[in-house]
């Protein structure tokens, strides 16, 4: 997680004044006030506050919205979110980390052409891909008339609408975010190690366990990040692919915000929401640093 | 099989990346208990040579034996032999305890007897006290030692040394190879090193495996492979060596009288001489020829005049032109006294002896 700590202690550019270290950062931190600390507060003031039967928001004090996120509808589908953004990232990272292994194993021309393949999708509009799978699962999909007919199957599969298909989706849409961390680190592991590891001994699923895998977890916990964060909060796929049948936290907090009009409780949502988040994040952070000190001690 | 079976046998390996030949038909035998060098100039094959003895690559053709047993085709991870890389490839993550303990474990050795061999490890490369530190913790000849260490640890039948040397300074290297040479010599253990560094495989080895372009130039000890090179390559890479083209003028069956290039005559063995050839190639090491401004007595002598003089501390370097024509360079001990020091434009006596003169294949 090196990669998403900043502020590393070998500091290098040490002697240059503090000031030009922080006009550098000025435009940095202008847009993360006035986009993220300030919105944040606006939506920790609201989660407070209550409405009028026209949707605005009421500047009274209640806690009245914090205990309706903590009711059975809203806790179940707060698990359901964690639970399909656990899967995503599962998912990911089985089929990502071969692809990365694999790709860090080529020579450098090899390498390129394959991360570019990788990245391909990026020149896309992401609703536009997500139409593509759309066509893909239908009922008269790509996908049912090729099975149709091959014969494999008599009557179209219901895929589209489906949580498989909301998974889909976001497997779809994240493995890029895991392949790349991962493959950051592998490329950086010396194939003499690898090869060192066999020399001694170990065969290649104990070269796997015992060395491969420590060496490239740093990119393992960013790709784990970058994909479980986002996919918790994604509302679009589980609308298009999910046919809002799965709904999502995001989706949930999107509908309060949009159409139910009510604001305050979409703000407590997201302020608990937002909190998880940091408590998940410190406990990885902990977990990471403890083992990066066991050695030393 | 004979009573005393090579520790290792390859015979006619060959190995191609591509349409590159890496090792070319090579054939060794290295005897149990021996320091055995691969030496040879970058892309010589060597470093190949001694991957597919770890297992590290496959030969197109030929097979490798580990104690009388076929491992031509067998995994790294289930040949009894280990290695130690160039870049140490120590594992970041694992303290030197449990990098050295690394190959025990694999072996599934009791945690007892493990704890026991790391120690005895450690302490065979003093690196007491440092058992807990990273690698990234140690200095390179530490690494070194650790590398080292982790390889010897599971009692290999060979050890496999690729350059391991080459990254430390040259005062810390000249103290390891003394030190790599004791060990294995109170290990009693097969070592097969790698290097291009002639100096490096004269002070080590047992036995030297001169290799260029993919073959075996010339197999033998270090005194065989300095005195008697057998070819122009051996020769030249191996020490400094005046190369002269030479053709026979006349002999008598047991001797012959050979020109040398520039036109200087010399008598030597006939048996050297490659049969029926008019012309061959002869190298003469810098060092055998005697110089003093005195007439001095040698089985060979001849006059010459120094062309040019080069001090170098404990030798001196001369260029000679012979009366007869031919060049020769010179490396003379600095002993005499300055009255009798040699300098440009001094007349010289020469002195060599006839078997100093050998006889090279060229190809």
């Amino acid at each position: 997680m090196q990669s998403l700590s900043p502020g590393s202690p070998d500091n290098t550019h040490a002697r240059r004044p503090r000031w030009l270290g922080w006009l550098l950062l000025a435009p940095m931190l202008a847009w993360l006030l006035l986009f993220v600390v300030v919105p944040m507060g606006i939506l920790f003031v609201y989660s407070f506050c209550q409405r009028d039967d026209l949707g605005r928001v009421v500047f009274s004090f209640t806690w009245e919205n914090y205990e309706r996120v903590f009711t059975p509808i809203y806790l179940a589908i707060l698990w359901r979110s964690v639970l399909f953004a656990a899967l995503t990232t599962a998912l990911c990272v089985g089929i990502g980390y071969p692809v990365a292994w694999y790709i860090a194993r080529q020579t450098e021309t090899m390498r390129n052409r394959l991360l570019l393949l990788v990245m391909i999708p990026f020149w896309t509009s992401f609703l536009i891909r997500t139409y593509a799978w759309i066509t893909i699962l239908k009922g008269e999909g790509l996908l049912n008339s090729l099975l149709l007919s091959s014969g494999a199957i008599v009557k179209p599969l219901e895929l589209l609408y489906t949580p498989f298909a909301v998974v889909i989706g976001l497997v779809y849409a994240y493995l890029p975010f895991m392949i790349l961390p991962i493959y950051g680190s592998a490329e950086k592991l010396d194939n003499a190690i690898v090869e060192a590891a066999h020399d001694l001994g170990a065969g290649p699923v104990r070269v796997f366990s015992e060395v491969v895998i420590p060496l490239t977890r740093p990119g393992i916990a960013a790709g784990i990040l970058l994909v479980f964060v986002p996919a918790i909060g994604m509302f679009a796929i589980s609308d298009l692919m999910g046919g809002a049948k799965v709904p999502m936290i995001g989706n949930v907090i999107q509908n309060q915000f949009f159409t139910a009009r009510n604001w305050p409780f979409g703000a407590a949502l997201g302020i608990v929401f937002t909190l998880l988040f940091v408590i998940a994040y410190t406990l990885v952070q902990r977990r990471q640093k403890r083992r990066a000190n066991v050695p030393q001690a | 099989m004979s009573s005393d079976p090579a520790m290792i046998e390859i015979s006619g390996v060959t190995k191609r990346f591509g349409g590159f030949t890496a090792v070319d038909n090579v054939s060794l035998e290295v005897r149990a208990g021996e320091f055995l060098t691969l030496l040879g100039p970058s892309g010589c094959g060597k470093t190949t040579l001694l991957r597919m003895i770890a297992g590290f690559e496959t030969p197109e053709a030929g097979a490798i034996l580990l104690g009388g047993e076929d491992v031509t085709y067998l995994a790294p991870y289930r040949r009894n032999v280990n290695q130690v890389f160039q870049s140490y490839a120590l594992f970041p993550h694992l303290t030197v305890r449990d990098n050295i303990a690394f190959g025990l474990r694999m072996q599934k050795c009791p945690d007892a007897e493990i704890a026991k061999q790391v120690a005895d490890a450690v302490s065979l490369v003093s690196l007491e006290g440092f058992e807990n530190r990273m690698p990234n913790e140690l200095s390179g000849g530490q690494r070194q030692r650790v590398a080292l260490a982790r390889a010897l640890a599971p009692k290999p039948k060979v050890l496999l040394l690729d350059e391991p040397l080459s990254a430390l300074d040259a005062k810390l290297r000249a103290s390891m190879q003394i030190e790599l040479k004791r060990l294995q010599r109170q290990l009693g253990m097969t070592f097969v090193f790698v290097t291009h560094d002639q100096e490096e495989a004269l002070t080590m080895s047992d036995r030297i495996a001169v290799m260029n372009k993919g073959r075996v130039e010339q197999f033998g000890t270090s005194d065989e492979i300095y005195h008697q090179p057998k070819t122009a390559f051996v020769a030249e890479f191996i020490g400094e060596a005046n190369l002269l083209t030479a053709e026979m003028v006349s002999h008598n069956g047991t001797t012959g009288c050979v020109r040398l290039e520039g036109g200087l005559e010399l008598t030597i063995a006939l048996e050297k001489w490659p049969a029926g050839s008019k012309s061959a190639l002869v190298s003469i090491r810098p060092e055998k020829v005697h110089i003093s401004r005195h007439p001095i007595e040698a089985e060979i002598i001849f006059s010459a005049r120094v062309m040019e003089e080069l001090f170098q501390g404990a030798l001196d370097r001369l260029w000679l032109e012979c009366d007869a024509g031919t060049q020769l360079m010179v490396l003379e001990a600095n002993e005499s006294s300055l009255m009798e020091a040699i300098h440009e434009g001094d007349r010289v006596y020469c002195g060599l002896h006839a078997d100093d003169i050998v006889v090279v294949r060229t190809e």
